[in-house]
């Protein structure tokens, strides 16, 4: 675990970037680039975190940065990766450097999977992070294979007959642990100590390993500003987003909730989910409590805490 | 001192990338493209490279490590064709506007539907302006040649774009020839090791790959533009320099009896060949014709077309891809474009032939090099495209 105080004070990524007012990805990212082991190079794909700190010719990256395209983060690190590799074999580098990607959800549960998957599958060396705000925030909210079931978004509205998205969210660690990586974790900057540990971690791990951390939008989740880092302690909270790490084979529950809050503590503090206290949609919230439960039980089953 | 081995196309050309010594290679396979990959594969569990070889899941993967891996300050090469093209093009104009100097064999092949493996060059006309330098060789020794020389040119500080390295799938990627190799230190020696001014450096931090907005966008497309015609200056000296090394002379234009010539066929790759039999046919008979073979597409020799079509009376260029609802296929029209910027006027006829690889028969060149004879007497051609070799 870190203490405050044994974080560097040197800020990787600067301010001045446009990302919105609570957006949760500045303060992830910062939190990412206070514990790298030394020599890193960083890869975002398209979307928010990218358009907004690197307009040209500012830029709110103090680290080498790049960015490529939207679906291939992963392709990208893994040719960052071996370039190094090949360096170090014909003696141009000492050191080791390592590769972070920093992905939104968009570009990685959905158009990015393949590239990852491929990544994975490789072995190649490199921390996958994404970013999981939930949907496609840069485009204007549509839905992605992570917006959960139930949150309305421009492509999944919350219509008369039908309550936001109908379906499932995609479960992105499972999909990564399946490939046989050493380490996969869920995270968020609501619980930093345990975030950091985790990007330190993925880090050291020799061989791909990821961390999917769910990072709040004001925009799109439609709360105040103030209540990003408020609101995803509540999804932990309520048991919405289990915290857990699986690593050489072993599932760890790191936030253990016994007396959680009620699921609408979470969904009511968020306008994408306010059609569901409508007395039509009853069902529709009685269902998602339900799978809130079943994951949270299915998760300590793989923690052996049952 | 060189020697000769038997390679294919295909082989040559994984020969050429492990003698220009390349840090990464991802590569995904596609007939005919394959025995590339699975050569430079050998290399790699022989250990006979240092290459770091990314068996990646697809092209689009592919361009995107070799963006990665170039950016990084790597040499990079990879190969591919037709759907494997298609799947890079959103790379292929990444790869040219963030200036990665990546060299890329493609085995043209035609592009689905109907699915057809065989050649026509239907992939890279789709690419056509993705902005890397397009090279299109006629047999295996230029495969081996131009993969060493494209290294050169693309990695060129002031020229920093990627070149793709077009031969005809099949035809030259799994044809047998004997080509003349250089030595590794020659080769060495040649290329030197990648020098790189901006790259992903730990010990100095840049950005790449920034979002540019209406007020700097245009400026950097016009940047690149700029580098393709220093890549035009620099490509005579990368084959002036190359010839001393190989004894090979390499030109932007291939010649062929065109002094006296009354019409000429303008075409590209392999079919080079076959034209200029037929036209020491036809010479033999009297008939003034010629050939004129462009090695560089783009950036395209316009000046040198010109110069050597100036005096000629008609023309026909031979296009061996379909560009649907044009006025002409993509090489004619730059031809024409060529002729029509000097205020030259006479006819062309454009040929669309061999495609999703339909053989073209000596027949059908001469029945063509009739027509240009034909039109260089009436001024005068019937039609302005013409498909030959189809059922109609």
């Amino acid at each position: 675990m870190y203490a405050l105080k044994d974080l560097p004070k040197e800020e990787l990524f600067s301010p001045g970037h446009r990302l919105c007012a609570g957006c949760a990805q500045p303060t992830s990212v910062r939190m990412i680039t206070k514990v790298l082991r030394g020599p890193t190079v960083i890869v975002s794909t398209t979307g928010c975190l990218e358009v907004s700190s690197s307009i040209y010719p500012h830029t709110a990256w103090r680290a080498p940065w790049v960015h490529v395209a939207f679906e291939n983060g992963a392709a990208v690190a893994s040719g960052i990766e071996a370039a190094f590799k090949a360096f170090k074999k014909k003696g141009a580098i000492d050191e080791k450097v390592d590769v972070i990607a920093i992905c939104g959800d968009g570009g990685t549960y959905d158009i990015g999977i393949q590239a990852i998957s491929g990544a994975l599958e490789r072995g190649d060396d490199f921390v996958y992070i994404c970013h999981d705000n939930e949907a496609y925030m840069n485009t204007g909210i549509q839905r992605s294979g992570a917006t959960p079931k139930g949150a309305a978004t421009t492509t999944s509205p919350a219509g008369t007959k039908i309550p936001g998205k109908p379906e499932w969210k995609k479960d992105f660690i499972g999909i990564c642990i399946a490939h046989g990586i050493e380490y996969a974790a869920t995270a968020t900057p609501a619980y930093w100590g345990d975030y950091l540990m985790k990007v330190r971690k993925a880090i050291e791990v020799d061989g791909p390993a990821v961390i999917n951390v769910l990072t709040p939008c004001p925009l799109g989740w439609r709360h105040e500003p103030k209540d990003s880092i408020k609101i995803a302690r509540l999804a932990v909270l309520t048991r919405y987003f289990p915290i857990y790490e699986y690593e050489k084979g072993k599932y760890k529950l790191n936030i253990k909730v016994p007396k959680p809050l009620p699921v609408e503590e979470f969904l009511k503090a968020q306008g994408r989910f306010r059609h569901l206290f409508k007395p039509e949609f009853k069902k529709d919230l009685e269902e998602i409590k339900h799978y809130v439960e079943e994951k949270w039980n299915r998760i300590l089953r793989l923690c052996s805490e049952t | 001192m060189s020697k000769t081995i038997g390679l294919s196309g295909d082989e040559a050309a994984a020969y050429a990338a492990k003698q220009s010594k390349v840090d990464v290679v991802a590569a995904y396979p596609i007939t005919p493209q394959t025995i590339i990959v699975e050569r430079f594969s050998e290399y790699v569990a022989n250990g006979e490279v240092e290459t770091e070889f990314i068996c990646v899941e697809s092209e689009h993967s592919a361009m995107s490590a070799c963006i990665g891996a170039s950016l990084t300050g790597a040499r990079v090469f990879t190969a591919t064709c037709s759907q494997g093209l298609a799947l890079m093009h959103e790379m292929l104009y990444i790869a040219s506007g963030l200036r990665c100097p990546i060299v890329m064999a493609v085995t043209n092949r035609a592009l689905s539907a109907p699915i057809n493996i065989h050649c026509d060059h239907s992939d890279m006309m789709g690419s056509r302006d993705c902005g890397w330098i397009q090279v299109f060789c006629e047999n295996i020794q230029e495969v081996y040649d131009w993969i060493i020389q494209a290294f050169k040119l693309s990695e060129d500080l002031n020229v920093l774009l990627p070149t793709a390295v077009n031969f005809d799938g099949f035809t030259i990627s799994h044809s047998m020839e004997d080509v003349k190799v250089l030595k590794d230190e020659e080769i060495e020696k040649f290329l030197s090791i990648r020098k790189v001014k901006y790259k992903l450096d730990p010990n100095e931090p840049m950005t790449f790959g920034a979002l540019t907005l209406p007020d700097y966008y245009f400026e950097v497309k016009r940047q690149q533009e700029e580098a393709m015609r220093r890549a035009y200056e620099k490509y005579i000296s990368v084959v002036k320099e190359y010839e001393k090394l190989s004894g090979r002379s390499y030109n932007y234009l291939h010649e062929f009896m065109l002094d006296d010539a009354e019409t000429v066929i303008v075409c590209l790759g392999s079919t080079a060949g076959l034209v200029r039999q037929v036209a020491k046919k036809l010479r033999n008979e009297g008939k003034k014709v010629g050939v004129l073979k462009p090695w560089l597409f783009r950036p395209f020799p316009s000046k040198e077309v010109f110069k050597a079509l100036e005096n000629v009376k008609s023309l026909a260029v031979l296009d061996r891809t379909l560009s649907f609802g044009a006025p002409l296929g993509p090489l004619c029209s730059d031809v024409v474009a060529t002729l029509f910027n000097e205020e030259k006027a006479i006819p062309v006829v454009n040929i669309v032939y061999g495609l999703g690889g339909r053989e073209v028969t000596p027949g059908e060149i001469e029945e063509v090099f009739n027509l240009g004879l034909k039109a260089a007497k009436t001024g005068e051609i019937e039609e302005r495209i013409k498909f030959v070799g189809v059922r109609e």
